[in-house]
């Protein structure tokens, strides 16, 4: 679904990606992990271009977004992100939020959109929470309304940057709670986490980040139980200790 | 005690003469009417000039770096260029000569003082709420507009579903009280011979050669509006506060 080639970013002199192949196919749950700075958050945007990629190319279901000719927006409908930050749009209710997205871009009438936020809303728990404001939730509450709102777009791919950081520990359950269901349901995933149980318990693949490159990739069996290099092996030393 | 009567029946006087005789206080009514019809006038040219400004210059500051098409980073260029000299000048000359230079060169063909006189409080006020406006932009959470580009919205759509609600919001009082300022601002406004309410005063005091009276009133009628609308804006702000805690 997605291909990366040779993906290079600098920020002025700063060279963050390095080179970074990577094929992602349709149902793949992909975790990334790597040291802090390693460049993950700069490669999960260069997906969906919030970080335009100063080399390489990123095919999506065989079009190259990197092209200039691209409609990114189009692209970017397909493609949900969930923010460290959760970025819900604080002057709209929580109904608000969710159907903004598809009554002005896919033109879904309200009625249809609440309807289906209304569902969204049911997997999550927070049906109660439609006509509230985000300030109103809490962290993990609004983390979940941030992945509903992603959702409400249907896309092909959510990406998730960090999404449990920002919260405080009692919370990052009930956020990995429904991202393991949307896992089950079959979407495709691409996941930067420090969440090495999630990452064991979910991924199909995982990937390991170090400066800027891929040092280690494979099944989270091999990455976990029997790592091949060592920059992995000290790295998981150091974050499962 | 016969003292303060005489002072009193001579404040009587006065203020007859000043504001009863010949009906001279319609002539402050009229004056006060014109002063409020510029004041409202500037407004609107000042945020339509406000927000074009503020777009193109935030536009620039927040996608030049990404902006693909050389002809159109070259054009908005330009036009950011014209923004800041526009905001620079604007904001660097006084408005007296401002007003002069639109009502005696640019406009000289023209009699019509108040149009002129608000066009030229208009395009003064535009350069200030211009600012108003960028800083309302830019003081907005990055996150905002990339969860609205993640979303598959383009820059126009986010900047008018989720930027604009929340930077209005933000601005809104100090848009009020640049709307306070413009207020007494158009007191200079008989430069170009529009009889408002400073030129009314004046004039009343040209003809009586009692300048007392004309000059508070005038002075008192200017501070009543400013306390009424600083006190509209304070609860504005009180309101906005406590929404913001919902
Ligand atoms: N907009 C930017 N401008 C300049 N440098 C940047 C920018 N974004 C990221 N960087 C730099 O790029 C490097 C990689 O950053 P990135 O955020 O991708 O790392 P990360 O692996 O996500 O780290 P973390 O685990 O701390 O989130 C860092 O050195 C960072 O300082
Ligand atoms: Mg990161």
């Amino acid at each position: 679904m997605i291909t990366v080639k040779n993906l290079q970013k600098s920020f002025n002199n700063l060279h963050v990606l390095r080179g970074i192949d990577q094929h992602i196919g349709k149902g793949d749950k992909v975790v990334l992990i790597g040291p802090s700075g390693s460049g993950k958050t700069t490669f999960l945007r260069c997906l969906n271009l919030l970080e335009v990629p100063t080399g390489g190319s990123i095919c999506f279901h065989g079009q190259e977004i990197t092209d200039a000719k691209c409609d990114i927006n189009k692209v970017r409908m397909q493609m949900g992100m969930v923010f460290q930050q959760f970025n819900l749009f604080p002057h709209l209710t929580i109904m608000d939020n969710i159907t903004l997205g598809p009554r002005k871009l896919l033109g879904v009438s309200k009625a249809d959109a609440e309807e289906q936020a209304m569902k969204l809303l049911a997997r999550v728990g927070l049906q109660e929470k439609a006509r509230n404001y985000p300030r109103q939730l809490s962290g993990g509450q609004q983390q979940r309304i941030a992945i509903v709102r992603a959702l409400a777009m249907n896309p092909e791919v959510m990406l998730f940057d960090e999404p449990t950081s920002a919260l405080d520990p009692e919370m990052v359950g009930e956020v990995l709670d429904v991202m393991k269901q949307l896992a089950e349901d079959g979407m495709t995933m691409v996941v930067v986490t420090h969440e090495m149980g999630f990452a064991r318990e979910v991924a199909d693949h995982v990937i390991f980040m170090d400066e800027g490159v891929i040092v280690e990739q494979g099944p989270p069996e091999q990455i976990f139980g029997n790592p091949q290099q060592q920059r992995t092996r000290d790295f998981l030393r150091k974050v499962l200790k | 005690m016969e003292g303060i009567l005489a002072w009193f029946e001579s404040i009587k006087a006065d203020f007859i003469l000043n504001f009863i005789t010949k009906d001279r206080w319609l002539l402050l009514a009229k004056g006060l009417g014109n002063t409020l019809l510029m004041t409202v006038y500037a407004l609107l040219i000042g945020v339509v000039i406000g927000i074009v400004i503020a777009v193109i210059r935030s536009t620039w500051d927040l996608n030049s770096s990404r902006m693909k098409n050389p002809v159109g980073k070259f054009i908005f260029s330009i036009l950011n260029k014209i923004a800041v000299i526009y905001t620079t000048v604007l904001r660097g000359t006084p408005m007296v000569i401002q007003l002069l230079i639109l009502y005696y060169v640019v406009f000289a063909w023209s009699s019509e003082g108040l149009l002129v006189a608000s066009l030229s409080f208009g395009l003064n006020s535009g350069a200030y709420v211009a600012e108003i406006f960028r800083g309302g932009i830019m003081s907005i959470d990055k996150g905002q507009f990339e969860a609205g580009n993640s979303l598959g919205f383009n820059y126009i759509q986010t900047m008018w579903y989720i930027i604009a609600p929340q930077m209005f919001k933000n601005v809104l009082p100090t848009l009020a009280n640049e709307f306070i300022v413009l207020l007494k601002e158009t007191s200079i406004a008989g430069y170009a011979t529009v009889n408002d309410l400073t030129y009314a005063g004046n004039r009343i005091r040209g003809v009586t050669y009692s300048p007392f009276m004309p000059l508070i009133a005038v002075a008192l009628i200017y501070l009543g509006l400013v306390m009424i609308l600083t006190h509209f804006v304070g609860k504005l702000e009180r309101r906005l506060r406590q929404s913001d805690n919902r």
